[in-house]
């Protein structure tokens, strides 16, 4: 299976994440959760996911399933590319 | 009459109705006055007494409702704040108000943590989510129990709330908010949105931003409900809850709205129960006011205008916006609103000038800021009356209606909240390589206006925009970082050598 979490995690860490204090963002943690990634920049990351991999994300997908940690982008990308 | 009274009402009379839904949960009025009944117990087991100042550093859900009841219970008072704000500037409030208890969330332990370290007048922090052990001024949240509290005797003249506003010096002003002022408020705003006790509004904006709480204040005194989200960041998930709870009120700013309105399955969604939709913070454009009502076309739309220094000022009747779309209406019941010129005279219907504003909702002043406080409230027509100077310019139109036209100071509305273009200044100028900055407002369809920096850097820094995002990432509210960063070899000045931004965008 391709692994799109380490350029997520790249694109996240370099556009969201505080600082060098914070503690890294674990594959499962909620974006939302751990106050990662704001209602805009939910609105980057789809941004990005088209931008990047060439999908559309149609608007009943933005939803915390979907997009709201590492695993969830992980399961959804593959999904979306395999269709 | 204090803000909790009518509150108390609905408990003593329908305590098995629902006043708030958050997510799966669903909390009675009893269950609720419970749930506050406990944090005020413990409150004052730790010494907060009337007059003392509560912080409210929550996320929207029962722990921010209880612990305001419970603050107001006890007379104290509560001071909300927006939890993406970062730990310096929430040690600056905690500071400033001298808050002595801070109700917060083990999720934000890595803002309040160094924050209250700094703050030596936080005696407690509750924390829900928090097993406790972790100081001896860090407390799990209170569980309830059946603890009975004596009266602490507050009249309407007391404090209720503080609320801290942007300012353009770069340092937030707390708005002293009396019992008076807050009931005043909720009375006309729900007045004349018409609102019901069997009302259920749905409510996306933070609660500790004005216009959220008072969806609260208002529900609780008519005995409605109110369906808590989060956020605003699914906006799926958001019309899923709306169509399952058969919402009748909405209340959003812009952003939200073409964040709905760009959706292209939004009427897959049954929203047929909704009634009212109310927009304020900034102006809705003609065509998404057309947009909207084509969409809803069995819910009334709202379109108003407020500070949080009195709450809220103007209203449009809905029977208005087809005859004059852009007005911002007049003013609402038990209140009034006129418009003078830069001598402070009051001037005639057709004529520009800066709106004033005289009611029972106007704040008591900025806290413990005595110079900004006499720059906003001025005498009013009866002596010892103080009226509020907005700081908005408007124009009236011939039958009196209201068209804002710019703010007096320089402060950027973005997601309908204000952003002090000189505290992201503050904040930029402290990364090491910059050399100067200037933060202006720029037109965006979906924030209003989006926040962009003009940066010139010292000789042989180096630095990307990312960087500068970052940097304004760990030390602002999210809707205070730059959505753009422009550099530039010099910044244009005055003849006095200030940075001129005229021409800047």
């Amino acid at each position: 299976m391709r692994d799109f979490k380490a350029q997520l995690r790249q694109f996240i860490e370099d556009n969201f994440i505080m600082g060098p204090s914070e503690p890294a963002v674990s594959d499962a943690d909620s974006f939302m959760e751990r106050r990662v990634i704001d209602s805009t920049g939910f609105l980057e990351l789809v941004m990005y996911l088209e931008e990047t991999w060439g999908v559309t994300v149609t608007d009943d997908e933005v939803i915390p399933e979907n997009l709201d940690s590492l695993d969830h982008l992980q399961g959804y990308l593959t999904r979306k590319l395999s269709a | 009459m204090l803000l909790h009274h009518d509150f108390e009402g609905w408990v003593a009379r329908h305590a098995d109705r629902v006043a708030l839904v958050c997510g799966q949960e669903r909390h009675t009025y009893g269950d609720l006055a419970r749930r506050a009944q406990s944090i005020a117990a413990a409150l004052r087991r730790r010494g907060v007494r009337r007059g003392d100042r509560v912080a409210l550093f929550l996320d929207n859900g029962v722990e921010f409702v209880a612990g305001m009841v419970a603050t107001l219970t006890l007379g104290a008072v509560f001071m909300p704040i927006n939890p993406s704000t970062k730990d310096d500037k929430l040690a600056y409030m905690l500071g400033d108000a001298r808050v002595c208890a801070l109700l917060t969330h083990e999720s934000l332990a890595q803002v309040w943590g160094p924050a209250v370290a700094s703050s030596p007048s936080v005696r407690s922090v509750f924390v829900a989510g928090h097993a406790g052990g972790a100081g001896t001024a860090v407390l799990p949240w209170p569980a309830p129990g059946a603890d009975s509290l004596a009266d602490p005797d507050s009249i309407d003249q007391d404090l209720a709330a503080i609320i801290y506003t942007s300012g353009s010096t770069g340092f937030p002003k707390g708005v002293m908010l009396t019992h008076l002022n807050m009931v005043s408020a909720a009375r006309s705003v729900s007045t004349y949105l018409g609102l019901r006790s069997d009302d259920v509004i749905l409510c996306a904006l933070p609660l500790s931003f004005d216009y959220g709480l008072y969806q609260v204040l208002m529900a609780f005194r008519l005995g409605a409900s109110v369906v808590l989200e989060r956020n605003f960041s699914f906006p799926v998930k958001v019309l899923e809850t709306m169509e399952r709870e058969r919402a009748t009120v909405f209340p959003g700013v812009p952003t939200m709205f073409s964040m709905l309105m760009a959706l292209a399955n939004l009427a897959a969604f049954d929203l047929s129960a909704l009634r009212i939709i109310t927009n304020t913070a900034a102006a809705l454009s003609e065509a998404h006011i057309q947009r909207l009502r084509a969409l809803f076309p069995q819910a009334t739309l709202f379109s108003m205008y407020g500070l949080t220094e009195c709450k809220r000022v103007t209203y449009l009747p809905p029977e208005q916006l087809d005859i004059r779309p852009t007005s911002v209406g007049r003013g609402m019941p038990n209140e009034e609103v006129w418009l003078v010129d830069d001598q402070g005279l009051r001037l005639p219907n057709g004529a520009t000038g800066e709106l004033v504003i005289r009611g029972s909702h106007v704040m008591r002043g900025y806290w413990e800021k005595p110079e900004e406080t006499a720059a906003r409230l001025k005498p009013g027509p009866i002596p010892g009356e103080m009226v509020l100077y907005s700081g908005d310019l408007f124009r009236t139109d011939s039958d009196g209606w209201l068209y804002f036209l710019a703010r007096r100071d320089d402060i950027i509305k973005s997601r309908g909240e204000k952003v002090s273009p000189r505290e992201v200044e503050n904040a930029i100028s402290s990364l090491e390589g910059v050399f100067e900055v200037a933060v202006v407002g720029v037109p965006d369809e979906i924030l209003g206006q989006a926040v962009k920096a003009f940066v010139t850097l010292a000789p042989d820094a180096s630095l990307s925009a990312r960087d500068v995002i970052r940097h304004c990432l760990a030390h602002l509210e999210n809707f205070m970082v730059p959505k753009y960063v422009e550099f530039v070899e010099s910044l244009p000045k005055t003849g006095t050598g200030k940075i001129k931004k005229t021409g800047l965008a």
